[in-house]
């Protein structure tokens, strides 16, 4: 079950008209890809997709699941979003209550584990052998948990373990943190135990309805199996600017520090329907990663370029993400941005700010123009169309 | 306008043996992430003909590993959608065929039971974005018997061609084979249409007169008996009729207007392979190239043509080659003029070069 309702408030103007799950990443990729891919390579052939918050490019974006393989007669991929009941109908309140909504799907396939994941999180991870720990624990409830620096320990939701891995504390966004083993959001529950606590919490008039707060430490203060299970590898949560343009970053270098391009663990994906990517005669390219169909004229460095961009001759790009169908005119140049699709920079603007001198990232949401020489600050996000100031 | 689609995919492997040698024509690989059949097949889907036989003969392993069930073309359909028609698939059919008229006589007990008025045929050897419906309304509006989609070619050697010549109307009034003809003609491009009741009549007729030749003992004899109608098409159009006009049409896609042509409205269709975006070294040095998605250039590339999941190692020099998918070129490797095919390996500080009309060719799986 995929938590994919998520506004993502934190990625601003980029999330404007799209949930966060579908945010484009890694060129040619959404976030979504990543626990799909992930579910397809770990076995994993029925998934609910739980979606709430401006669905319909998410929903467009997953169709009937074909690129993941996911369009089965049996199981397969499924959009769930809220529905009319016929007494109490509501929006999904929370993480806990979005799954105990849909309670009814579950049951459908009778399974007998569980596994919850969120749809912001870029990492490659097989959760089959996190299933095969919960089996041979017996646990009731199973964390995926990620050892993250002491400094950022107190962003997470810590796990405080014994020497087996099993649980005897929670602490969310703890100041003081007493580990630093982080929860990922991802969780396997035994369905009958889920099932159990999760209906026990809705009616529970004082929960919030979330996993992490409520029904996790419920479970373990009733004195059920609980245990981490320790992730090594690449995880990044994409839920800022910072972080997203970071995450993007991680693609680069050789070899770089997240690899898209294993083929033993593949990231499916929709493709663009475009032919190869073409660099003009005066193009400089730089470790960068680009995509079909986009062209190259002027300069990149340091950049992840999405399928049919057009960087047009003597303009530079540098150290940022442009995503599909933008243009960046003549004479432009943009540093330390993020540019979402569909956006016009006209000749000479000037995006963003030297990435080591920049006060923040720049940000350009979909389907604007920024008109000839106008200037975008670093740290600035902009929404709206604008044309040059008048001085 | 109704009409179903065949494609031939092997009739002109001939042309480029040095390809076709372990594939049809329809799946020798195209402009850096195309097979040749991805054009026949995105022209029938896009003209909104979405039955389409594809006619097979042998080597066809990869065309069949390329096509799949269709998906990627829309055509996994439960009316229509594509279907394959290899030799043997029938008791009645005589195995094996030699020419068209053969492979159509295999095939008619699929155009027995399709309901469309008109059949669209295409071979392979085409590179072209066209849609199929204009020539089929141009065909049902004449009343043709058969309409020969025809383009003005500048060619070298007519050898092979099949020159046009038709009135004002578009009345076809003089074919001409394999003749000595030289600079800008008219050519039939290897697209005709006909009624789908009058081509099986053809076929049946031929059979009892025991006639070999399609284009010879049916068309040519009969110029003046049928109508006969020329359609002029008059977008890009390139045939590949030997390696190196499959170089030099390769290599026009470099030219913006050749590809905004082919490629500006998005729909030309091929199978989807989810590589990874194509990634460039801090010393990679491209120019005037195209490169496809799952490429890892370190070097420099110069007025070539990367096909997927191509490796260029630090400090090569990669100049007007085409390079086929998952090639892997070592470090300090030259190459000029040189066209490799699927999985090569050229190891560290090889020099290789050919010239532009006689393109330096490496086989499949060679290692250097």
């Amino acid at each position: 079950m995929l938590l994919a309702g998520g506004q993502g408030s934190r990625l601003y103007a980029l999330t404007n008209n799209i949930a966060k799950p579908a945010v484009p990443f890694g060129a040619k990729y959404r976030i979504i890809d990543f626990p799909l891919s992930n579910c397809i390579n770990s076995g994993i052939d029925t998934v609910g997709v739980l979606t709430q918050y401006q669905p319909l490019v998410l929903n467009e974006y997953i169709g009937n699941g074909q690129p993941w393989d996911l369009d089965r007669n049996f199981g397969g991929v499924h959009v769930l979003s809220p529905y009319q009941k016929k007494a109490k109908s509501a929006w999904y309140e929370g993480t806990a209550n979005a799954i105990y909504q849909n309670l009814n799907f579950i049951k459908m396939y009778n399974p007998e584990y569980v596994l919850i994941l969120s749809g912001d999180h870029i990492y490659k991870m097989d959760y089959s052998k996190m299933l095969k720990a919960h089996i041979e624990k017996q646990a009731d409830c199973t964390i995926a948990a990620i050892e993250v620096p002491l400094k950022e320990a107190s962003r997470f939701g810590i796990l405080n373990t014994n020497a087996d891995d099993s649980i005897y504390e929670f602490e969310e966004k703890p100041k003081q943190p007493k580990s630093t083993l982080a929860s990922m959001g991802i969780y396997i529950f035994t369905a009958e135990k889920m099932y159990k606590y999760l209906e026990e919490d809705e009616e529970n008039p004082d929960s919030s309805k979330d996993f992490g707060k409520d029904v996790l430490p419920t479970m373990l203060k009733a004195g059920e199996r609980m245990f981490a299970y320790r992730f090594e590898g690449y995880w990044k949560d994409v839920g800022t600017i910072s972080s997203l343009l970071e995450a993007n970053m991680d693609l680069l270098g050789e070899p770089p520090a997240f690899d898209v391009s294993d083929g033993d663990w593949k990231i499916h994906s929709r493709n663009p329907l475009a032919p190869p990517e073409y660099l003009g005669e005066k193009a400089v390219v730089k470790n960068s990663m680009l995509a079909l169909g986009s062209e190259i004229y002027g300069t990149v460095e340091n950049s992840v370029i999405s399928s049919n961009v057009v960087v047009e001759e003597g303009a530079c790009v540098k150290d940022s993400v442009i995503m599909s169908g933008s243009v960046i005119k003549r004479g432009a140049a943009v540093s330390y941005s993020i540019i979402d699709e569909n956006v016009i920079v006209d000749e000479n603007a000037c995006i963003g700010e030297d990435k080591e001198s920049a006060k923040g990232i720049a940000v350009l949401g979909r389907n604007i123009t920024v008109g000839k020489g106008a200037v975008v600050k670093g740290g600035d996000i902009v929404d709206k169309s604008i044309e040059m100031e008048v001085k | 306008m109704s009409a179903v689609g065949v494609i031939f995919s092997n009739i002109h492997d001939e042309n480029v043996p040095e390809l076709s040698r372990q594939r049809t024509m329809g799946s020798i690989p195209y402009g850096g992430r195309y097979r040749l059949i991805d054009f026949a097949l995105s022209n029938f889907v896009n003209s909104g003909i979405t039955t389409v036989g594809v006619i097979t003969k042998n080597n066809y392993q990869s065309l069949l590993d390329h096509l799949g069930s269709g998906k990627d073309w829309d055509l996994a359909r439960k009316t229509g959608g594509l279907i394959l028609l290899p030799p043997f698939g029938a008791t009645n059919t005589e195995g094996l065929y030699r020419n068209r008229l053969e492979a159509l006589k295999n095939i008619t007990g699929f155009l027995n039971r399709r309901n469309e008025d008109y059949v669209v045929l295409s071979d392979c050897d085409g590179v072209f974005r066209m849609d199929f419906s204009d020539v089929v309304d141009y065909h049902e509006a004449k009343g043709a018997d058969i309409t020969l989609v025809c383009h003005d070619e500048e060619i070298d050697s007519a050898s092979g061609y099949t020159a046009i010549k038709a009135d004002e109307t578009g009345r076809v009034t003089d074919i001409r084979i394999n003749s000595m003809l030289r600079g800008k003609n008219k050519f039939f491009i290897n697209v005709m249409v006909l009624n789908r009741s009058f081509l099986i009549d053809l076929i049946n007729d031929s059979v009892a007169h025991g006639y070999k030749s399609f284009r010879e003992d049916i068309i040519l004899k009969n110029t003046k008996k049928f109508k006969i109608y020329a359609y002029d098409f008059n977008g890009y159009h390139a045939s590949i009729d030997s390696l190196s006009t499959y170089f030099k049409h390769n290599m026009e896609l470099l030219d913006k207007n050749v590809r905004d042509e082919l490629f500006g409205a998005r729909d030309i269709y091929t199978k989807v392979r989810d590589s990874a975006p194509s990634k460039y070294g801090s010393d990679s040095h491209v120019k005037n190239s195209l490169i496809s998605d799952g490429c890892v250039v370190e070097g420099t590339v110069e007025n070539s043509i990367l096909f997927r999941g191509v490796k260029i190692g630090k400090g090569a020099v990669i100049k007007n080659s085409i390079i086929m998918q998952d090639t892997v070129i070592g470090e300090k490797v030259i190459t000029d003029c040189v066209i490799t095919d699927k999985n090569v390996v050229i190891r560290d500080n090889r020099i290789l070069a050919g010239c532009d009309v006689q393109p330096y060719f490496i086989p499949k799986g060679t290692m250097i």
